[in-house]
Formats: C-alpha cells, sequence, structure tokens
C-alpha cells in the first residue's frame, strides 16, 4: 500500500496550473454503487462548476449520503469516476481530502477531547500551518468561542453540530459536501454560519448538500436536484426551475417520507 | 517522509491523551492481567524450582489475555463516536492511521507488561530477568500489537465484536507466542532447547516483519467501503 501510494503520487502528480484550469469543480461519470445486493446508485452522472450550490432533496434511501460518501473518497465506487476540480479521487485520494470539507449527520468527533483539542487533532492531520489563529477563526465563526475548553461529550447536539462544521472548515477547503447541515441548529444559526459555509479566501465555495428541508435547501441553492433510486430525476439551475413542479416533488417525496 | 511520519505521531498522541483521560485500556487490561497472575500463583503452588520453567508461560498467558482485551478497544474510542470517519478524511494514507494506531496499542500493552512483570516477580519470587527477556518480551509485544490493531479494525464492524476478536486473532498471532514462550524459557533457564532460543527470537522477528508488511496493507482494504 505504502508502496502503490508512493508510486501513485509520483506517476499521477496533477499539477496546480492543470488543477486552476478545470472549470468544473465535480464532475461524475457513470458512477454505481451497491450494498450487498442493493443497489444504492446506478450509472450516475453529475457535473457542477465551480462556486456552485448544488442541493440534492430525495426521500431516505434515495442515495444522497452515499452520494456524498463517495465524492468524499470515504467510499469506493463499484464502477465509474470522480473528479474533484479535475483530480481523481481513485488516483489522488490524500489530494482530494485536502481540498474538501465535509459535515455528515455524526459530527465525527472525540467526545472526551475538547472543542480545541479536536480541532487541534484535526488541524494536526492536514499539517496546517498557522493553526492556533485558524482554530480561534472557526471557533468565532460557529459561536463556540466560549465553550472551546468543555468535552465535546459536553456539548449539546446543535453546538456538537456546529463544532462538526468548524472542523469542516478549518482547513479552507474548496468543496464543502454537507449532509443535512440543518438538523440540530435553530435558524439564526444557520443564517449566521451559512455565510462562512458559501465563501473561502478563495472566492465562491463549491457546495453539495443533501436536505429534506426545502425552505434552507431553496435558500441556499444555485441549482436543485431530486434524487430517487440512485439517479437524478429532476435538476433544475435556481433562477429557471419551475417552483410548481418542485413543491410537487417535494410534496410526494414527503408523503413516501411519512 | 514527514508527510507519512508526522500523522502517526499525531495519531499515537492523540490516542495516549485520550487513555490518560478515560484509563479505558490500560486499567482493564491491567486488572485481568493481575487477575491471572494471583490465580496461578494460588493455583499451581509454584515451589522456587519450578518458577523459572513454568513462568513464562504464565508470564505470556497474562499478556496474551490482557492484550486481547485491550485490543478491544483500539477502534472502539474511533467508531463509537464517528470520528473514525473523521480520521479516514485526513489527507494522510491509510499506512499512516495504521501505524499510528499501532503505535499507541504497542505502548499500551508495554506499560501493562511493565506493571505486571514487577508484581510477577515478587509473587513468584522470580529472580531471572534480563536485558534479553525485556528485549524478547519487547519484539513479541510489537507482533502482537500489529496483528491486533488489524483484527480490531476487522471485528470492529462486525456485531459480536468480543467474541469474533479473540477467534480471529489468538490463530494467526499463537505462532508468536509460542515462539516468545519458548525464547523467555531458554533465556530464563539458560538451557538449549530443541532449535536453540535464537532461532525461536529469530522466528519472532520474522513474523513480525511479516505482519508489519502485511496488517498496513491489509487495514487499507478493510476500511474501504
Amino acid at each position: 500500500m505504502l508502496i502503490s501510494n508512493i508510486m501513485t503520487s509520483m506517476i499521477c502528480k496533477t499539477t496546480p496550473s492543470e488543477i486552476a484550469k478545470e472549470p468544473l469543480a465535480i464532475r461524475v461519470e457513470g458512477l454505481s454503487k451497491s450494498f450487498g445486493a442493493t443497489p444504492v446508485l446506478r450509472c450516475f452522472d453529475l457535473t457542477l462548476e465551480r462556486g456552485k450550490r448544488l442541493v440534492v432533496f430525495g426521500r431516505n434511501g434515495s442515495g444522497k449520503t452515499t452520494l456524498l460518501k463517495l465524492l468524499s473518497t470515504r467510499y469506493r465506487a463499484d464502477s465509474g469516476n470522480i473528479w474533484i476540480n479535475g483530480i481523481s479521487t481513485d488516483l489522488e485520494p490524500n489530494m482530494i481530502r485536502r481540498s474538501i470539507g465535509v459535515v455528515l449527520h455524526n459530527p465525527m468527533l472525540y467526545q472526551d477531547m475538547t472543542c480545541e483539542e479536536n480541532l487541534r487533532f484535526f488541524g494536526s492531520m492536514f499539517d496546517l500551518s498557522d493553526l492556533y489563529d485558524r482554530i480561534s477563526d472557526v471557533l468565532c465563526k460557529v459561536n463556540l468561542v466560549y465553550q472551546k475548553d468543555q468535552k465535546a461529550r459536553n456539548l449539546s447536539h446543535g453546538m456538537q453540530k456546529r463544532l462538526g462544521i468548524a472542523r469542516a472548515l478549518l482547513h479552507d477547503p474548496e468543496v464543502l459536501l454537507l449532509d443535512e447541515p440543518e438538523s440540530g441548529l435553530d435558524k439564526q444559526m444557520l443564517d449566521d454560519v451559512g455565510p462562512f459555509l458559501f465563501k473561502s479566501t478563495r472566492g465562491n465555495r463549491t457546495i453539495v448538500m443533501a436536505t429534506h428541508n426545502s425552505e434552507i435547501g431553496l435558500k441556499w441553492a444555485d441549482e436543485v436536484a431530486f434524487l430517487s433510486k440512485g439517479t437524478i430525476v429532476y435538476r433544475a439551475s435556481r433562477s429557471d426551475m419551475d417552483e410548481g413542479r418542485f413543491h410537487d416533488m417535494f410534496l410526494q417525496q414527503l408523503e413516501k417520507i411519512t | 517522509m514527514r508527510d507519512f511520519i508526522r500523522p502517526v505521531f499525531v495519531i499515537a498522541w492523540k490516542d495516549i491523551m485520550l487513555e490518560l483521560r478515560t484509563k479505558d485500556i490500560v486499567v482493564s487490561a491491567l486488572v485481568f492481567a493481575l487477575m491471572v497472575i494471583v490465580i496461578f500463583n494460588f493455583a499451581l503452588n509454584i515451589t522456587p524450582p519450578m518458577v523459572d520453567s513454568l513462568a513464562p508461560g504464565i508470564l505470556w498467558l497474562a499478556f496474551a489475555f490482557a492484550g486481547v482485551l485491550a485490543m478491544g478497544r483500539a477502534f472502539i474510542t474511533e467508531g463509537d463516536q464517528g470520528s473514525l470517519d473523521g480520521l479516514l478524511l485526513c489527507p494522510v494514507s491509510r499506512d499512516a492511521i495504521f501505524l499510528g494506531k499501532m503505535s499507541s496499542m504497542f505502548l499500551f500493552m508495554v506499560l501493562i507488561e511493565s506493571l505486571v512483570l514487577p508484581i510477577f516477580v515478587v509473587l513468584f519470587n522470580f529472580d531471572s530477568i534480563s536485558f534479553k527477556l525485556i528485549a524478547i518480551v519487547l519484539l513479541g509485544t510489537l507482533g502482537f500489537a500489529t496483528c491486533g490493531t488489524l483484527f480490531s479494525s476487522i471485528a470492529f464492524n462486525l456485531r459480536s465484536r468480543e467474541i469474533m476478536l479473540p477467534l480471529l486473532f489468538f490463530p494467526v498471532v499463537t505462532p508468536i507466542i509460542i515462539a516468545c514462550v519458548e525464547a523467555s524459557l531458554g533465556v530464563i533457564t539458560d538451557t538449549v532447547n530443541i532449535i536453540g532460543t535464537g532461532r525461536w527470537i529469530g522466528l519472532i522477528s520474522v513474523f513480525d516483519a511479516i505482519f508489519l508488511v502485511l496488517c498496513p496493507w491489509a487495514f487499507g482494504i478493510v476500511m474501504e467501503e
């Protein structure tokens, strides 16, 4: 594994100029993923331009979380390819991981470590140079400055979610993958955190977000998509969107959930 | 190279810090190891001439049982709290993650052994501790920790992990335990056994080397979903 990693990094090194030229932040071709005999994504294709925010709706089990985990390199696809900023997730996963931030249902924290220690650990794993400044900055953004010395297990669900968001923003990623980030957060906090999610120091972030919340989804989206049985059944830009059709589909999905 | 080594230290340091706080692994394994040697002390009614020949078996039995208990906890702190996903989403190789976890498990086991050994000396009136014996203990522990970390990561995803870990782990690590017992016996009694103490130590080293190559590779496959 170590040798193959070194070989891959020698052969497949993508240069920064090649990355900068790539207009698409995310390109997915023919992606399929099954768990046992259950197919979750089938020949899935997706493109997303840099700086755009795609909000994916879909009923439970439609493949939203699996899509995000595949994009994040957490899952390996059965077939198909994913490129993030022109880099293949198969060839250079560590380069991809450096450029993405991920917020999943679980905040992915060490419960017996304080907020600051959690961020320091993950920051060290990303080998960030100005770590202490970044930690202060993200804690301020998610309004956890006064809780920085509290253990994660002593935080409320909403605070843990905010700390999970801080962890995802710590390395200032170009691409953000959000799985129902609104769960556990009140409206005020969403409005406060939203702008920090959208902007990186290099400009607008590319965001793929999965949610059931149409209010937040439509508010944050540049583009919306509906996922059903592992394929996109509807996709439109927010400006061209047929509101009537969207609401019909959303209500249909809601009925299936309830 | 720095990119590879640094996360190993960061992960090991994180595990040590968490263990200092929770004492989940060391305390439970230490109590178990002490129970084993105390029970043997009463059960076998060992006389001084018998100690040297029985000591290796009792010691390695205590280390092995305590070790498997410790290994069972290796990935609990990661997985139960979802932080394993966070760890696997960091831009570091799977080998580095494995070696970081393995290093901390090795240190925990060495700590347990260094606490058990003096108590064993007192209880059994054992006076044959030597640098050679300590070297054998360290070599054996390295293989044990390497293999144990891998099987802990495998068992972590299984439903009945407490049962599956020893079932999977002991058959693979048995050659190391046998070699450790034989090498320890050779060093303690200063006798030449069938194939010689040096060859037993060589066998432990070969297994360590094999595990150090195969286990990180297998860990990468185990962690892939």
